[in-house]
C-alpha cells in the first residue's frame, strides 16, 4: 500500500515574474497593459488633482473657488449639507429626519450585521412598526407639526422613495411570480397582463401618469408623492415578478412534487419549501433590480420632487456659488454618494450568498 | 378489511398518448407489490396515480377506502395515508435532515416542534442514521439521502408506502444499505408498492409481482411463479433480458 503524502510545495513566483507571467507574457499582452495604463493616467490622475489636489476645502461663497478653475469647489456641498440631506424640511423640525432616518439605521445594522440577537422580531418590527413610526415622525401627527411632502427633499426623498420601493416590490413581485405560473386561468391572466403592462412603459411614463394624469382622469386629489411611491412599487414588482419567477423556474419538479406527496398545501410547500431556494438563487438578480431601482429615484425629479441629485441641481444655480465647478462638484458628490450605497447593498448580498449557500453543496 | 389500494378499470393518456391501459388492481392491507417492467412501460405513472401526483382520466381509484377524486379534501386525505420515496431522493436542500423530517408532521399534522424532532429521531434511528440528522442532505451520500427519504416518508405514519425506483439513482455499493432498510420496513407489516429492477428484492420481499409492459399489466403472480413459471411471452423475455 502506498503510504498518502502531502500535495508538492507550490513556490509563489516573485513580484517580477508575476509582471511577466501575467501582465507581459506576449507582445499582445504587453500593448495591452501599457494601454491600460495610459487609460488610467489619462483619466484617474487629472480626476484625482480635480477633486483633492487642486481643490478648494473652505470658503463661504463662489468667491472663494472662482480663483481656482480647476479644482472642485467643496464648500458649496458642506454648505448645502443641510438640503442634500433633508430638502426643504423647516429647520427646527429637522431633528425628526434624524430620528427616522437613525431608527432606519439601526434597525438595519441590527438585522444586517452577523451575530446579532432577535434578527426575526427586530426585522418584524422594521417591516411591520417602523414604516408607521417613520411615517408621523416625517408627517406629523400627533401633537407633531404637519410637514407637507412639497417640502420634503435631498437624501431623504430618495430613502423614501427607494425604501418604498424595495419594501413593497419583494412580496408583490413574488406574489406575481407565483400568479403568473398558476393554474387558474384568471390569476394567470391577470399576473401576465399585470407584468407585461408595467415592464411595458418607461418609469418616466409611469411618474408622469401618476403625477398628473391620474387626478385629472379619477378626480381625486391623491397626495403626489404617494401617487409617486405607488407608482415606483407596482413598476419595480413588474421586474420583481420576473426575477423571482426566473428562480422558481430553476427548481426541479421533484422538489414539488416531496412536498405534495407529504401533504404539504400549496402555500406551505411555496413558504417552506420553494421559495427558501427559489429566492436565493435570485438573490443576485434581486440586489440588482434593488440597486436599479434606488438610482431610478431620481427619475421622481421631472415631477417637480427634489431627491438627492435634483436638489444638488437646483443648488448649482444658486448665483451665490456660481463657479465653473460648482455643479460638476455636485454631481462627483452625487455619485459617490449613490455609489457608495449601492456598493454597500452588492457586497452585503455577496455575503448572504455565503450564508444562505451554507451546507447547500448538490 | 377494506383492501389498501383498489384500482378498477384506470385509463390515463398524456395528451393522445395511452399510457395507462384498463389497470385493474387490489393491494391488500400489509401487503407488498413490486411493479416491474421494461421503461416506458407505465409503471411509475401507475404508483404516481395512486397519490395522485398523476390524475387518471377514467375509472376508480380507492385509496384506505377514500376515493382518489376531485371532490375536495379527498386527495388531502388519500395523501395523509400514502408516504412516497422517489428516485432522485428529493430532499429539500436548504434544511437539514431532522428539518425535512420534521416539516410535514409540524405543518400539516400541526404537532409541536419537541414532539416532531422526537418522532424524526426515532425513525431516523430506525433507518439507522440518526448521527446525520443536524447535517444538510448535500453531506450525504446517496444512500443515506434516500434512507432520510424514508424515514421522512414514515414521519407522516403513512399506511402505505410508495417506493418509485428507490434505488435506481444509487452507486451499486449503496444498493444495499437502502434495500436492507426497505426489507425492515416490510417486516413491520407495512402495506407497500414498490417499482423497481432489483429482481432479488422483488423474489423475498415480495407477495405479488405485478409486470407491466405497454402500459397494460401483463402478469400478475406471486415471485416463486412469476420467476419460474412465467405465463407470458412478454414476461418470459423480459425476465430473460433482467437476469442474464
Amino acid at each position: 500500500m502506498t503510504a498518502s503524502r502531502l500535495p508538492p510545495r507550490v513556490i509563489l513566483p516573485g513580484p517580477i515574474e508575476w509582471l511577466r507571467e501575467n501582465l507581459f507574457s506576449s507582445w499582445g499582452n504587453s500593448a495591452l497593459t501599457l494601454l491600460a495604463l495610459a487609460f488610467l493616467y489619462w483619466t484617474v490622475v487629472p480626476f484625482v488633482q480635480w477633486a483633492f489636489v487642486d481643490a478648494v476645502w473652505v470658503g463661504a461663497g463662489r468667491d472663494a473657488c472662482l480663483p481656482y478653475p480647476d479644482g472642485a469647489c467643496w464648500p458649496f456641498i458642506s454648505a448645502r449639507m443641510g438640503q442634500i440631506i433633508y430638502g426643504f424640511y423647516d429647520v427646527a423640525e429637522r431633528w425628526r429626519v434624524d430620528f427616522a432616518l437613525m431608527g432606519l439605521a439601526f434597525g438595519l445594522l441590527w438585522v444586517t450585521l452577523p451575530g446579532m440577537p432577535a434578527k426575526g422580531s427586530v426585522g418584524a418590527a422594521m417591516v411591520l412598526v417602523y414604516p408607521f413610526v417613520a411615517f408621523v415622525l416625517l408627517a406629523g401627527g400627533f401633537g407633531l407639526e404637519q410637514v407637507p411632502t412639497t417640502r420634503w427633499g435631498g437624501l431623504l426623498m430618495t430613502l423614501v422613495v427607494a425604501i418604498t420601493g424595495i419594501v413593497a416590490s419583494l412580496p408583490i413581485g413574488i406574489l406575481l411570480a407565483l400568479g403568473r405560473r398558476s393554474e387558474l386561468p384568471v390569476v394567470k391572466g391577470f399576473s401576465v397582463a399585470f407584468i407585461e403592462l408595467w415592464r411595458g412603459v418607461p418609469l418616466v411614463t409611469v411618474l408622469f401618469m401618476a403625477a398628473n394624469m391620474l387626478p385629472l382622469f379619477v378626480g381625486l386629489s391623491i397626495n403626489k408623492l404617494l401617487a409617486a411611491l405607488i407608482a415606483v412599487a407596482l413598476f419595480s414588482s413588474a421586474y420583481m415578478a420576473e426575477v423571482v419567477r426566473g428562480g422558481l423556474q430553476a427548481i426541479p419538479k421533484g422538489q414539488y412534487e416531496a412536498a405534495a406527496a407529504m401533504g404539504l398545501s400549496y402555500w406551505q410547500s411555496m413558504l417552506f419549501v420553494i421559495l427558501p431556494q427559489a429566492l436565493r438563487l435570485a438573490l443576485p438578480n434581486i440586489v440588482g433590480n434593488f440597486i436599479g431601482l434606488l438610482k431610478d429615484t431620481s427619475l421622481i425629479s421631472i415631477i417637480g420632487f427634489f431627491d438627492l441629485l435634483g436638489i444638488v441641481q437646483a443648488g448649482a444655480t444658486d448665483p451665490a456659488w456660481a463657479t465653473p465647478n460648482t455643479a460638476l462638484t455636485g454631481y462627483a458628490f452625487v455619485g459617490a454618494v449613490f455609489w457608495a450605497m449601492c456598493f454597500s447593498m452588492s457586497r452585503y448580498a455577496k455575503h448572504m450568498e455565503g450564508v444562505l449557500g451554507a451546507g447547500e453543496r448538490r | 378489511m377494506t383492501n389498501a389500494v383498489e384500482i378498477s378499470s384506470l385509463n390515463k393518456w398524456f395528451k393522445n398518448f395511452h399510457v395507462l391501459k384498463d389497470i385493474n388492481l387490489n393491494v391488500a392491507q400489509g401487503e407488498r407489490v413490486v411493479v416491474c417492467g421494461p421503461s416506458g412501460s407505465g409503471k411509475s405513472t401507475l404508483i404516481r396515480c395512486i397519490n395522485g401526483l398523476e390524475r387518471h382520466q377514467e375509472g376508480k381509484l380507492t385509496v384506505e377506502g377514500v376515493e382518489l377524486s376531485e371532490e375536495i379534501g379527498h386527495i388531502e386525505a388519500v395523501r395523509a395515508n400514502v408516504g412516497m420515496v422517489f428516485q432522485q431522493f428529493n430532499l429539500f436542500p436548504h434544511l437539514t435532515v431532522l428539518e425535512n423530517c420534521t416539516l410535514a408532521p409540524m405543518w400539516v399534522k400541526r404537532m409541536p416542534k419537541a414532539k416532531a424532532e422526537a418522532l424524526a429521531m426515532q425513525y431516523l434511528d430506525r433507518v439507522h442514521i440518526p448521527e446525520q440528522a443536524l447535517k444538510y442532505p448535500g453531506q450525504l451520500s446517496g444512500g443515506q439521502q434516500q434512507r432520510v427519504a424514508i424515514a421522512r416518508a414514515l414521519t407522516m405514519e403513512p399506511r402505505i408506502m410508495l417506493f418509485d425506483e428507490p434505488t435506481s439513482a444509487l452507486d451499486p455499493e449503496m444498493i444495499k444499505e437502502v434495500l436492507e432498510t426497505m426489507v425492515e420496513l416490510a417486516e413491520t407489516g407495512m402495506t407497500m408498492l414498490v417499482v423497481t429492477h432489483e429482481m432479488g428484492f422483488a423474489r423475498t420481499v415480495a407477495n405479488r409481482i405485478v409486470f407491466m409492459d405497454m402500459g397494460e399489466i401483463v402478469e400478475i403472480a406471486p415471485p416463486d411463479e412469476f420467476f419460474t413459471a412465467p405465463k407470458s411471452e412478454r414476461t418470459k423475455e423480459f425476465l430473460s433480458q433482467i437476469l442474464r
